[in-house]
């Protein structure tokens, strides 16, 4: 059984996640990964600048994946969250998990990135076509900031 | 006594610093805290009652403070 999660500033290496779910007591396997896309709201995105409260973001990672293995039973979860700023098309969210049947690694997959979006501190930047950037604050109220 | 507060993402822009110290009475709580940055330049731009970790943990209002403390405002999160 593993249960791991890593800020990092690299690029997510999929492959790698999966191997590292991998066994074989584990008939399924499924990878989640978010990635940046052009369009938010209507709006021309060109990049997203990940930032964290690296401490408190690290000590919630590690107790979700502990959480997620205990909740669904025997089973193995990876979640890598990328810092820093990243293009189009980049994952900034990585999650494998393993399980031995895939109605459980299903729910625990969708179960882990709702939690990470839900309670750890990690905080986006949206830089838009047109110059401009804002935080974005998915509770719908919004920072405005000119772009200097 | 005195306590630092650490601010991240649309707050420490809002207060134009990654952090700030504020002075709070002996048997503080997180209430107390969030009066004091009340106080400062930018804090109108936050909410009235933005979310808090002490110690890297999520508090309630409640939660008492001490010298030492790691006290942060959390704005929503955004990861994913």
């Amino acid at each position: 059984m593993t249960a791991v999660a890593r800020l990092v500033r690299n690029p997510i290496d999929a492959g790698a996640l999966v191997r590292e779910v991998a066994s074989c007591a584990h008939g399924a396997i499924l990878l989640f990964l978010g990635v940046v896309r052009d369009v938010n709201d209507g709006r021309g995105v060109t990049s997203i600048e990940y930032s964290a409260y690296e401490a408190m973001a690290q000590r919630e990672l590690d107790a979700l994946v502990t959480e997620a293995t205990a909740r669904f039973g025997s089973s193995s979860v990876v979640v890598e969250h990328r810092l820093g700023e990243l293009a189009l098309e980049d994952a900034s969210v990585g999650i494998a998990v393993a399980h031995a049947h895939r109605d459980e690694a299903y729910a625990l997959s969708r179960w882990t990135i709702e939690e990470l979006k839900r309670r750890v501190p990690i905080w986006k930047r949206e830089h838009y076509v047109d110059g401009t950037r804002e935080w974005v604050d998915p509770s719908g109220h919004r920072v405005a900031e000119l772009s200097s | 006594m005195s306590v630092t507060v650490l601010l991240f993402a649309s707050y420490a822009d809002a207060l134009g610093a990654a952090s700030l110290t504020v002075d709070v009475p002996d048997n503080a709580t997180v209430a107390d805290v969030l009066a004091a940055v009340a106080q400062r330049p930018g804090a109108e731009l936050l909410p009235a009652s933005p979310l808090v970790a002490v110690n890297q943990r999520y508090a309630a209002s409640s939660t008492p403070v001490s010298v030492g403390d790691e006290i942060a405002l959390i704005p929503p999160v955004a990861g994913g």
